[in-house]
Formats: C-alpha cells, structure tokens, sequence
C-alpha cells in the first residue's frame, strides 16, 4: 500500500480522535456525577464525530474502496498510527482530565491552524474541531485546576497523572518524514509552530492547579509508526469486536 | 424553448429547496433545516436532484437522519433519482442559524445561540438570558447537555433548569 502524505497524516488524525473517543465511551455509566456522564459522553462523541470525517476523507484519498468503518475496524494494530497518549488507560479522573488537557491543549491550535490548510476537507474539518477542541481544553482544565489545586487526595492524583502522561506529550510534536512534506504542501501546520501556544495553556492551568510538570530526559515514541503499548491491543479487541464476529455488518 | 426549459428547471428547484428545507431536526423538532442553515443547495442536472447538507457538530448523531429524511419527503413531492450529500467545508456555525431559526428556538424553551461565536479557550464568563422569563440572573451547570449542541443553564430568577444552544 502506497501512504500519501496527505493519506498518512489525515489517517494519523483520524486514528488520535476514534482511539481517544473510545477511551472516553469507556467512561459511560462510571462517571463521578450525573454532568460528567454527559460531558464525557460529549467529549467522546465530538472526537469519533471527527475522526468519521478523517476517515472518509482517508478512504477517499485513497481511492482504495475502504470507508470509514473499514479503516476504524478492519485494520491491524501495527496499522494503527494514533500517538501512544490517546490510548493509555482511562486510570482515575484525575488521569482522564490530564490526558484529555495535554491533547486539546495541542489540538485546539493545531485544528485552528488547519482551518486554512490547502485541503479544502481538512480545513472544513478542522473549523468545525477547533471550536468542538475550545470546549475540551476549557472543561478539562477546569477539572485538572480543582483537582490540582483540592484536597490533598485529589493534589495527589492529579500530579501522579502528570507524572505519568507527561512522557507521552512530546510525541505530539513529532515530525517524519511524510509529516514534513505535508506540512511543506501546507496541508497541516508544523506542530512546532503551536509550541508557544501549547506550553501557555498547560502553564495557565498548572500554575493555578498547583502542579509541576515533572523534569524529563527524553519522551515516549512509536505510535506514528504503528508501535504501540501494551494497553492497544485490549482497546482494540473491544473496539474491533462486532466487525471481527461480524465482518461487513452495518447500521 | 430554452428558456422555458431554464424557467421550468428554475421553478423545481424553488420547489425542492423549499420542500427539503421544511425537514426538521430530529433533535430539536421546531427548527428546520433551513432555520439551521444545515440544508445548504439543491441542484437538479440531467433529472437528477441533489440536496446538500452540512453537518452541525462533527459527532452529531441527527445527520443520518437529516439525509434520509430529505431523501424521502423529495421523493413524496414526487421528484425522482433523489440524492443527499453532505459537504464539509466550509464549516457550518451557529451564526448561520436564522433570525427566525432563534425566535422558535426560544419560544420552544431553548436559549438561542449568542451572535458571533467567540474564540475563548481557557476561562471566561458567558451570560445567557433565560427562555422562560428572560432574566439574565443564570448560571451553567455544566457545558455539555442532552444533546451535542447544548449545554445545561439554570436560572436563578425563576429556577427552571434550561438548554443552552452552544455557540460554535
């Protein structure tokens, strides 16, 4: 299979959004209180409504007949190419809302600046995202800041959650080479362009959460590539199994 | 002849417009199509009608049934080789919603999107006047609601909860 640019980053964005909108579906009927049910429950159907988009558009570029149930279900988990944050455990609230911040707090800008991507679809997609990605950024700072700045349980779960999915953020801003050459076609934003405004958001609300984000060497890497942690494939066992007992069965 | 052709063409297209723009939506009964701005053209080309929608909120669930309910009350007008497509950009907002659009939506119980949906990111405050007595004494209780375009106010005047249609 040949992978365009424009192919491999439209499915990278794809893979992001469904992989993390399941992560948050996992969230119903669990959630702490009746609001966050349906926060959740809307975070994940902002994200899955978008990776639906990404797919199609995926399967189009392609021209290889895959729609987007077949790139989201029937695909191989080395063929997957979501960064490996979106597919850790949901852990506690507190590791859900840190995960949640670091993605939207990356993807707000990013979907801005893909508003005026050279792709007419990418651009009708990411208008939409960029609005649906302020509403993430806002409610999942807002939980992190209580958290944060709460009891001392609360105070210590939320910095455990930094701690551990801190490592995964930079893979955010990673760029290969397909990255560069769609970034050099002007199809998606250079992610080290939307640093600035990343490093902003995340000090803002860890400043009032009172967190500290922990000192690292290096960070986390392989989920564009297809390498992904052990949590991937137990995700993709749920995700995938009505299409694997079912093939081909549709709504 | 040819421009009795044009003006025949021109007067079923004002016909298909006006009968797909009549669809509601599933979730939100009062408004049409055409007060949401979601019903974007209809083109007819060699005795084909084409109906082209745009989605609202990329997950919203109510698109599906937008299509196939444009599809059918096309085809009981009796027009025929009806097709829905949906397009993506440029993106849909809710200043796109029409005036009239907001009158039904706040008669209906519902507080209408605020005009020009704004850029705010991290924090900052919102006033929304509530439908039911219109004061603007209210509070959100959460930005995330029945549905994906809504949000869940209270007023503090009257305390009836309500539904705030988000700006996007």
């Amino acid at each position: 299979m040949t992978e365009t640019p424009l192919f491999l980053v439209t499915l990278r964005l794809a893979d992001d959004a469904l992989i993390l909108g399941h992560r948050l579906s996992e969230w119903c009927g669990h959630a702490p209180v009746l609001e966050e049910e349906l926060a959740l429950a809307n975070l994940g159907l902002d994200l899955i409504g978008q990776a639906r988009s990404l797919y199609t558009h995926a399967g189009a570029i392609e021209g290889a007949g895959r729609d987007e149930d077949g790139l989201a279900y029937l695909r191989r988990e080395n063929e997957y190419r979501n960064v490996l944050l979106v597919e850790q455990p949901n852990g506690d609230f507190a590791a859900t809302m840190v995960r949640q911040l670091i993605y939207s707090a990356f993807m707000h800008p990013f979907h801005r600046a893909m508003a005026s991507s050279k792709d007419a679809t990418l651009a009708g997609i990411a208008a939409k995202a960029e609005k649906e990605m302020a509403y993430h950024v806002r409610h999942s700072a807002e939980w992190v800041i209580r958290l944060g700045d709460g009891t001392e349980e609360s105070h210590r779960r939320a910095q455990d959650a930094l701690d551990a999915l801190w490592p995964y953020a930079g893979e955010l801003f990673e760029v290969d080479a397909p990255m560069r050459a769609a970034i050099e076609a002007g199809l998606v934003p250079d992610p080290e362009s939307l640093r600035a405004t990343f490093d902003a958001t995340m000090t803002e609300a860890l400043a009032e959460a009172t967190l500290t984000l922990p000192k690292l060497g290096s960070f986390q890497t392989g989920g564009r590539a297809g390498r992904h942690t052990e949590h991937m494939g137990f995700l993709l066992a749920q995700l995938q199994y009505m299409q694997r007992t079912y093939p081909n069965a549709a709504w | 002849m040819g421009a009795a052709v044009s003006l025949d063409l021109e007067r079923q297209r004002a016909e298909a417009l006006a009968i797909a723009g009549e669809v509601c939506d599933p979730e939100v009964p009062v408004l049409t199509i055409a007060d949401l701005g979601v019903l974007r053209d209809v083109r007819i080309e060699n005795g084909r009608i084409e109906a082209v929608i745009t989605p609202t909120y990329s997950g919203c669930p109510a698109m599906n049934l937008i299509a196939l309910n444009v599809e059918v009350a096309l085809e009981e007008a009796g027009f025929t080789n009806v097709k829905v497509t949906t397009v993506l950009s440029p993106a849909w907002t809710t200043d796109w919603m029409s005036e009239e659009g907001k009158a039904k939506l706040a008669a209906y119980g519902i507080a209408p999107p605020r005009a020009k949906a704004g850029r705010r990111a991290l924090f900052g405050e919102e006033v929304v006047a509530c439908p039911r007595c219109g004061s603007a004494n209210t509070q959100k209780v959460s930005e995330f609601g029945s549905t994906a375009c809504k949000a869940h106010w209270r007023c503090r005047a009257c305390a009836e909860p309500f539904d705030y249609f988000k700006c996007l």
